[in-house]
């Protein structure tokens, strides 16, 4: 006698706790803390911030041993939580012209005000495997400090804006701009959901496109004017107060990105801007998400629409890795139901072929 | 469905609010699926929020369901047709954590059943209210990938794509339809996905006097069929639409009409066919056992 | 009686381009007018606009219905335009590609206004698609095959095929045997100037083939930059041009 398939209570236990037992690994080694996660694997914490859109790195860090580091994985979980938590009134707009800077380079222009500043980056290393770091070493020696200039940095774009070359943006309402997380997209997408959707987007997803982009598909000659790296303060204006007051600082890393434009028959020629924004430091994402939103510029700029990236459907819903990750997993769903009337219409119709199969042979015969 | 706010059943997660959204967030759900039952078939956008479970396992579903949710409901977990699998079991714990409301596993008892790709075999009563997991809500995707073309569809009523679909199908397979998530009419203005159930549960889509609410989570849509509406599978007056189940009885109750699962029994094309819908193949079993 | 069509005082710019430049034009109920031309000339967008297609900058279309009520085509709202275009109307394509719908059997191209009309029985409308495919000359045998099966001149006639079986009052025609063979063309003309006169349909068609339009037209319109410079029976406009630039083209021709 048959007995239906049971136990899935029991079943889910089991591979609970096996998980767990899995993500705790050998525990004749010591265990490792979300304080060592956040420090040693900094950038891992700076992407699962990004893409899990919540600034929090001690959050992040223990979502990242609890998804024994899948990162995606790790943005989630942030995501569920950050999406339970109260919500303040919204920042002021962050001033990254004021950003206390840790990195900030150009590629237009071989000085300007404030310099070159490499900072903390691998773009110099060479990628040989430093097998020290398989041995416990001793603390690296830090770099030489030197005095902070305390020259102002601005920002490379709004030199070009200077002379007039950069194309202005539009000027925005008061309103205030739309938020992703409440309201759904609509289409075309404006610039600030854009932004939003591109800045909380898979970092690999948008890597591909900006490539894309550059091979190509899309058309770009992009410049990185300026990517500059460092802590900018987060100010609230609470209702009561009625003057801006400091919540403290949070790290962003921000990619300014132009690219020339034909012009048309009323704007003359100039230099359009890609813009990159991610929490943490995140380079990559940064520049590519910024050629990506120059790419969806082109149905504004009235230029030709043709490759993957300038396409807002296409990019803007198929960028969220938490809910692509979630589509394309479940397809571990039981589908049987499904199934079983596919296997029924594949019967029914196979029977119908082979059955105008075989009158055919009777007719010829 | 009875008002939720801010009551807390005495066993539930204390750190979260009843049915873990917030009450404006279920505000929102609800005003939303007002505006889908006045409107039938018609899909509504919504700020779907992300959930403790990852999209694609119900997660438009489970918002729905914890916007509606009262402290005196009962509720029905199935997926598949069966209380037992994984995912059902998933829903209904994260519900008894986080609502601490009555669960079962009778389709009688039930007040709301939340289903992935299944309607039960038992008919549904006034006052009960379906929850379907909807994965894509828009019945024109594969004809027409763009949302704002299909949008503009909809708003001009225009089916003929979807109709010539059909006609190919016919035309290529000798039959027409496809075997799960086939296109319905809803109160003889809009197309509908009926999300991916089996086209042997269309027809209890019509005229049904429970509510029917679907909810699709990644693309933020919900949309409903009110009790007592007309639901039609898109077919041809010559081509009818035809439901179609595996041609058996259930090994374990006898049934000859419900849904069938087929399952494989070794490795040299053994098979046996049961109840997809576990809660009715026990009811079978039992007025089995009573008559004898 | 009154015309089934008529464009008043278009006017459409295209920067400096005046591609329209108040042009008027009717017509009548059976009638079938040609619109020729250089490119450039203004011909197509003319067709566009009085088609709905697109958007004049000054004057209005009016389109009289089978009830004898004057629709402006330009102010209609988007549904009423599109079951004007589907129910009284068709347009044929220069290209068959742009009129056809290359993913879908011959048959389901033919059967979709059909159903968009409302049709909802397959054999009938199988029935339909299968005398529609002979009626155009093509083998009825074939239409569950797609359009790539077929050649050019055959995607035309299915094209034609598509548009007239949900038996419109009004087809509009632009280039419809450009880039086909001449002898192809031959046959696809005298194809077109059959089913017109037994269905007594009203055709606008574009074409810079003065011997199309002399085969199929009862009247001739010149265009010249955006502006109608001659206009009159096919006959007249041909045999005795009297806008110089209407003999330059009548001229070419005969030269050729």
């Amino acid at each position: 006698m048959y007995v239906a398939v049971k136990g899935g209570d029991a079943a889910i236990a089991a591979a609970h706790a096996w998980l767990a037992e899995q993500r705790r690994g050998d525990t004749a080694l010591p265990e490792l803390s979300a304080a060592q996660v956040a420090e040693q694997l900094g950038l891992a914490v700076d992407r699962v911030m990004a893409e899990g859109s919540c600034h929090d790195r001690e959050l992040a860090a223990l979502a990242i041993k609890q998804a024994r580091g899948d990162l995606i994985e790790a943005a989630f979980l942030l995501r569920a939580y950050r999406n339970t938590l109260t919500r303040f009134p919204a920042a002021e707009p962050v001033d990254t012209g004021a950003m206390r800077v840790r990195r900030r380079i150009s590629a237009t222009y071989k000085d300007m005000p404030g310099g070159q500043v490499l900072g903390p980056t691998f773009d110099y290393t060479h990628r040989l495997l430093d097998f020290a770091l398989l041995a416990e070493g001793e603390a690296p020696t830090p770099p030489e400090e030197s005095e902070a200039t305390g020259a102002p940095m601005p920002r490379v774009s709004d030199i070009l804006a200077q002379e007039g070359l950069m194309r202005r943006e539009p000027p925005g309402d008061d309103a205030p701009p739309p938020d992703l997380t409440r309201d759904p997209l609509p289409f075309p997408a404006p610039r600030a959901l854009r932004l939003q959707s591109l800045a909380r987007g898979d970092e690999g997803f948008l890597l591909g496109l900006g490539y894309s982009t550059q091979r190509g598909y899309g058309n770009a000659h992009p410049f990185v004017a300026e990517l500059r790296m460092g802590e900018v303060e987060v100010l609230i204006t609470p209702p009561e107060l009625g003057f801006p007051i400091s919540l403290g600082e949070i790290t962003v890393t921000e990619c300014q990105m132009v690219n020339q434009f034909a012009g048309q028959a009323d704007t003359p020629p100039q230099f359009t801007r890609g813009y990159g924004l991610s929490l943490g430091h995140s380079e990559r994402k940064a520049m590519a998400m910024a050629l990506v939103d120059r790419a969806l510029m082109a149905r504004d700029l009235g230029e030709e629409v043709t490759a993957p990236a300038q396409d807002h459907e296409f990019v803007l819903l198929h960028a969220d890795n938490v809910e692509a990750t979630g589509f394309v997993e479940h397809l571990k769903l039981p589908h049987h139901v499904d199934f079983q009337s596919e296997l029924e219409k594949l019967r029914s119709i196979r029977a119908r072929w082979e059955a105008a199969r075989n009158g055919v042979a009777e007719a010829a015969e | 469905m009875t008002a939720s706010a801010h009551m807390q059943a005495p066993d539930t997660d204390p750190g979260y609010n009843f049915a873990y959204l917030d009450e404006a967030t279920k505000r929102m759900i609800r005003r939303t699926l007002l505006k889908a039952i006045a409107i039938p078939g018609h899909q509504i956008p919504f700020g779907a929020r992300e959930m403790p479970l990852p999209y694609g396992w119900g997660t438009g579903g489970i918002q729905v369901t914890a916007s509606i949710l009262g402290p005196d409901d009962t509720l029905k977990v199935i997926d598949q047709g069966a209380d037992d699998t994984t995912n059902a079991v998933s829903i209904r714990r994260f519900f008894h954590r986080v609502a601490g409301v009555r669960t079962t596993t009778r389709t009688a008892e039930a007040t709301i059943i939340q289903t992935r790709h299944r309607i039960p075999e038992r008919p549904l009563t006034e006052g009960q209210v379906m929850v379907f997991q909807v994965p894509m809500p828009e019945p024109l995707f594969k004809l027409e990938p763009r949302l704002a073309e299909t949008r503009r569809l909809h708003a001009l009523g225009d089916y003929s794509l979807a109709q010539v679909k059909l006609y190919e199908d016919i035309a290529r397979q000798g039959e027409g339809g496809s075997s799960y998530s086939h296109p319905v009419m809803v109160n003889h203005r809009y197309l509908m996905s009926p999300s991916p159930i089996p086209g042997f549960d269309n027809p209890k889509l019509h005229m049904s006097p429970a509510l029917m609410l679907f909810g699709a989570g990644r693309e933020k849509k919900i949309y409903a069929v009110p009790p007592y509406t007309s639901v039609v599978s898109l077919d041809f007056d010559d081509h009818p639409f035809r439901p179609v189940r595996a041609p058996h009885a259930c090994a374990a109750c006898g049934s000859t009409t419900s849904y069938l699962d087929e399952i494989v029994t070794d490795d040299r094309g053994g098979r046996m066919f049961v109840c997809s819908d576990t809660d009715h193949c026990a009811e079978n079993q039992m007025a089995r056992k009573a008559a004898e | 009686m009154s015309p089934i069509l008529e464009g008043q005082d278009l006017a459409l710019r295209f920067g400096a381009v005046r591609a329209l430049d108040d042009v008027s034009l009717s017509l009548w109920p059976g009638e079938v007018v040609a619109i020729v031309g250089e490119s450039g000339s203004g011909k197509s967008t003319l067709l566009r606009v009085l088609a709905g297609l697109m958007e004049p900058q000054a004057g209005r279309v009016l389109y009289h219905d089978a009830e004898g009520a004057a629709q402006d085509v330009h102010a209609l709202r988007e549904a009423e335009r599109r079951t004007l275009m589907r129910r009284d109307w068709g347009f044929v394509h220069q290209n068959a590609r742009d009129g056809l719908r290359m993913g879908v059997s011959a048959g389901g191209n033919i059967g979709e206004r059909l159903m968009a009309a409302g049709g909802r029985h397959y054999g009938n409308i199988r029935a339909a698609a299968a005398e529609w495919m002979s009626r155009v000359e093509m083998d009825p045998a074939r239409m569950d095959e797609a359009p790539r099966n077929f050649s050019g001149g055959m995607q035309q006639r299915l094209q034609i095929a598509r548009c007239l079986v949900t038996r419109p009052r009004l087809v509009f025609m632009d280039e419809p045997t450009g880039g086909l063979d001449v002898s192809v063309q031959a046959r696809l003309l005298d194809l077109i100037r059959s089913l017109v006169a037994e269905l007594g349909l009203a055709v606008l068609f574009v074409t810079h083939d003065i011997a199309a339009a002399r085969l199929l037209a009862h009247r001739i319109v010149v265009m010249r930059h955006g502006r109608i410079v001659e206009e009159g029976l096919a006959d007249r406009v041909l045999d005795d041009p009297r806008h110089p630039y209407t003999q330059l083209l009548v001229a070419s021709v005969l030269a050729a």
